[in-house]
């Protein structure tokens, strides 16, 4: 404001077609031809400033509404959104297993073969230690029947594997079940040049496991000697020793390493790690140790996992994880039209499992017949209600006002009272005798049950729009169409009805999108036939945890309404609704 | 494994051995989740106001959530703020809850009370340690209720599982769950498979196909319920003849009530329902929490709350403890689902089982339903 440019008698440029302004406009003008302001800028600029600043104060005075709106409304729902091809658990759980299963060939009998096995032990057992292998189980279930407690029975008894060699390896030799000699061993003694990749290696991927941080002093490095000849083992220890700082909140050279660790060791030391050159701490042992181990058997993680559960060999659970290895996956969005991801590609479920596009389809239908006939009730309403005197259409307006104020909980049961069998409705037509006591209607728990409660709870949402746009319409227009002689149909029809039809659309859009996403109603009164999608949007959110079915199932829910706006739009135009 | 228990059990010590953890370790709030209504009202009577007179400066808030207990816990802890303490759920969200990594394992030896005569913890509760996280608390029972006036003249009134399946005996409408868990098993008891080999077949596409046209016979004059507050409501409208429900809400409408309806014990499915400690509480939370269950999980604690609804305790040790109901004044014993007489043909609910199959199940059961 100091330097004037807002002053409105700046911004207001004298026209120069205004001959009584041209004399004073002589005198703001460049040697150019542009205008300037009183300053000396040009007039253009400092236009162009002003409004920035206007438009600045405009936007600092929406912020607050903004930002609320977008941190807490719409970031939730695209990040609820997201989780429909959301699928990183199963990299993060086991990504050594992903890793080498990418070129396995699924179309094989049985399950793959022993390097699967070797990398799936070592993922499975970190997990399990963090317990989130439980949580892969529930994920993979929802895929593969049976998965579930395939990784929790799993999971229990995975440090079983290797136990005969691990035995061995402590009877040749107490040290092995030493925790000073391990660390000791690990960390290559004291003159040893420390390296940390392994270390660096294990956080990354323990991160990834858990989501939780686990970045901070370990108290251990590994030396660079041991790593060079026994890199595996290392890399396992490391894991430990990260787990056991962070996770355990203990000292990692007063703990004996879990057995993974020493199935490292183990595989190493069979497989020929070359120690001629390995003079750091306990080497006489390491010696020993891989003669003694010569002699033992090599540890067969396929057979020792097939003997933990036989399911482990079955050709389903590995092609179940191949298929759902990758970060995203369009899995929840198949299933949520009914289709799954097969070997070929996209296939359709099988017949009995068939649900959602047939649940789609009855959500859709039901809105528009909820829709219709609330147009059909709420029209004449509104109509009587534009009509009458103030007073009369105030007290009326209280009548369709009233059920908006009672809890939507009671309203629905009311209709439950009225509706069953030995309900009220019932009731009456026995009394009547227009309805023998055995042949009672069946008006509640199915469609006809959830489209008359759902009317009625929507009708004020079609009403008091349909009210605001007639309640502007002259009586005049009607007056002059009759006295030119028009029918009380036709002057109605051609003169009122078109002028109300903005209301209807308005009513239209709001009942219509309020019923598609209903749920609290078809769920008590819908039965098995007047449900809608939404009761099996709320199932999979709150009792199978299936959260990125749900996803899949709101993003098309959201999609299709989204697209009936788009046609509402290109059809009636939405410049024809009025809210009032 | 082993150096998480470590760390929980040394967690545990400092609690249960009393007197060693003074009141100023624990936080004296607490938030408990429970289902409401008369059975939370148990649990308030029974536990909750005995352990709030030891405790005067605790508060104690109750959350009526436990019907959404899963969901809800999940979306805290992804949130990153659990505002729960102790969380009462049935055993299979237990398990469900601590397969997510959302409950706390727990320690029975360590963090729960003995039994009167010595006897541990982990023996007085027996099977009833269902999964690593569940500390149980009542046996209940998902069972059966018919109208007694709408017995047909001349016939007896029904007493078996498969007079639900005979409409011309017995013809009414029936008010079953919806949702295949227990509904499955009896189309199969009811179908002629053999008890023990119920789980066998339902493992089956055949076995499942089996149960549903089963229950397809009757499928148009079965009304689907999805509250345990339902069935109670249809039979005392007299809408449904029989229906299935949990066995304390037709308790409740029998002698609380006073309605024409009569108890059908027979294959009754006996489930369980108790605590579970969400995961990640802080320090003094926690120690209060396992403080509580410690108390409120106690032989004469359970034998306690058996007073106020007909759940049987889980402790073998509360049973000959049960007395008589607080404002009826009757014996509970007789209409615990556990007693003899209404226990010879019972049904304990699968959990391995249903954890692997229900989402399988489901999508056919409601495809079925539909269709």
């Amino acid at each position: 404001m100091s330097d004037g440019t807002t002053d409105p008698k700046t911004v207001d440029a004298p026209k120069a077609d205004d001959p009584r302004d041209q004399a004073k406009a002589a005198d703001n003008v460049d040697k150019d031809g542009r205008m300037l302001s009183a300053d000396g800028t040009p007039l253009k600029r400092s236009l162009a400033r002003a409004l920035r600043v206007q438009k600045m104060r405009a936007l600092m005075l929406i912020a607050p509404l903004l930002i609320f709106v977008l941190v807490t409304f719409i970031a939730p729902i695209v990040d609820m959104l997201f989780r429909s091809v959301e699928n990183q658990i199963v990299s993060n759980t086991l990504p050594r297993t992903v890793a080498s299963l990418s070129d396995w060939d699924a179309s094989q009998d049985g399950a793959p073969g022993e390097e699967v096995f070797e990398n799936f032990y070592y993922d499975l057992f970190i997990a399990a230690e963090a317990k989130e292998h439980t949580r892969l189980g529930s994920r993979l279930n929802y895929e593969q029947t049976g998965l579930s407690s395939l990784f929790r029975g799993s999971g229990r008894s995975v440090d079983d594997v290797g136990e005969e060699q691990i035995d061995a390896l402590e009877d040749l030799n107490e040290a092995w079940e030493d925790e000073a000699f391990w660390y000791e061993l690990m960390t290559g003694g004291e003159n040893s040049a420390p390296t940390a990749e392994p270390l660096d290696i294990q956080r990354g991927m323990l991160e990834r496991l858990t989501g939780d941080n686990f970045s901070g002093d370990v108290g251990f490095l590994p030396g660079s000697a041991i790593t060079r000849v026994l890199p595996r083992t290392v890399n396992q220890y490391a894991a430990f020793a990260l787990f056991t700082v962070f996770a355990d909140e203990d000292v990692v050279a007063e703990e004996e390493p879990w057995e993974a660790v020493k199935v490292a060791l183990i595989q190493e030391l069979q497989a020929g790690a070359d120690l001629s050159e390995y003079d750091g701490p306990g080497a006489e042992e390491l010696r020993a140790a891989q003669e003694m181990l010569a002699d033992q058997p090599q540890i067969a993680f396929k057979d020792a996992f097939i003997e933990m559960d036989e399911d482990w060999g079955e050709n389903a659970n590995w092609r179940t994880i191949q298929t759902y290895s990758p970060e995203l996956t369009e899995g929840y969005f198949l299933n949520a039209i009914d289709m799954q991801k097969g070997i070929d590609g996209a296939e359709p479920r099988p017949e009995n499992q068939q649900i959602y596009i047939m649940l789609f389809q009855r959500t859709l239908f039901m809105s528009l017949v909820i829709c219709g006939s609330c147009i059909l009730l709420g029209y004449p309403v509104a109509y009587l209600l534009s009509n009458l005197p103030m007073r009369t259409a105030n007290l009326l307006m209280i009548l369709v006002l009233l059920p908006f104020w009672t809890s939507l909980l009671v309203r629905t049961s009311a209709w439950k009272v009225m509706l069953q069998q030995q309900g009220v409705i019932n009731d009456v037509l026995v009394w009547l005798g227009l309805v023998d006591d055995f042949g009672r209607l069946v008006m509640i728990n199915n469609q006809f049950g959830t489209i008359v409660a759902m009317t009625h709870i929507l009708l004020p949402f079609m009403i008091l729009p349909m009210y605001s746009v007639m309640s502007t319409i002259p009586p005049s227009y009607v007056r002059a169409a009759r006295s030119l002689g028009a029918t009380q149909w036709t002057a109605f029809w051609r003169v009122y009805f078109p002028q109300s039809v903005p209301g209807i659309g308005a009513g239209s859009i709001l009942v219509f999108i309020l019923a598609i996403g209903y749920y609290i109603t078809p769920e008590i009164v819908g039965g098995t036939t007047g449900t809608f999608i939404s009761n099996r949007i709320a199932y999979h959110i709150s009792s199978s945890l299936n959260w990125g079915l749900a996803a899949a199932l709101g993003t098309i829910l959201l999609a299709a309404v989204l697209i009936l706006y788009w046609a509402y739009d290109r059809i009636v135009g939405i410049d024809n609704v009025k809210l009032g | 494994m082993k150096l998480t228990t470590t760390l929980l059990a040394s967690t545990a010590v400092a609690v249960s051995t009393a007197g060693a953890v003074t009141a100023q370790d624990m936080a004296n709030s607490m938030t408990l989740v429970s289902w409401g209504g008369a059975y939370q009202n148990s649990q308030v009577k029974a536990y909750a106001e005995p352990y709030k007179e030891m405790n005067p400066d605790l508060e104690i808030v109750w959350d009526e959530s436990s019907n959404e207990a899963v969901a809800k816990l999940r979306a805290m802890d992804e949130a990153g703020n659990v505002t729960w303490d102790v969380v009462d759920v049935v055993a299979a969200d237990a398990l469900r809850l601590c397969d997510e990594g959302l409950a706390m394992e727990i320690d029975p030896e360590e963090m729960l009370a003995e039994a009167p005569d010595g006897t541990s913890a982990e023996d007085d509760f027996g099977d009833m340690l269902v999964g690593d996280c569940f500390i149980p608390q009542i046996v209940y029972s998902t069972t059966f209720g018919y109208r007694t006036d709408m017995v047909p003249e001349g016939v007896e009134p029904p007493s078996e599982i498969c007079d639900v399946f005979d409409l011309e005996t017995y013809p009414g409408k029936r008010a079953l769950e919806k949702r295949p868990i227990n509904n499955m098993e009896w189309a199969l008891l009811c179908d002629g498979v053999a008890k023990d080999e119920v789980y066998d077949v339902l493992a089956t596409e055949e076995g499942q196909q089996q149960a549903l046209d089963k229950l397809a016979t009757i499928k148009d004059d079965v009304i689907w319920w999805s509250d345990g507050a339902d069935t109670p409501q249809l039979l005392a409208d007299g809408e449904v003849f029989m229906g299935s429900t949990y066995n304390g809400r037709l308790f409740s409408v029998i002698e609380e009530q006073g309605q024409p309806v009569a108890m059908m014990w027979d294959a009754q499915v006996f489930d369980l329902d108790g605590w579970i400690i969400p995961a990640n509480l802080p320090e003094d939370r926690l120690a209060r929490a396992l403080d509580f269950i410690y108390f409120a999980t106690d032989t004469q604690r359970l034998a306690d709350q058996a007073k106020y609804i007909s759940y049987g305790p889980a402790r073998e040790s509360s049973a000959p403890m049960v007395g008589q109901h607080a404002d009826l004044g009757i014996d509970m014993a007789p209409h615990m689902p556990t007693d003899p007489e209404n226990s010879k043909n019972t049904f304990l609910y699968n959990y391995e089982f249903w954890a692997d199959y229900r989402d399988d199940i489901d999508a056919k059961f409601q495809s079925w339903l539909a269709g």
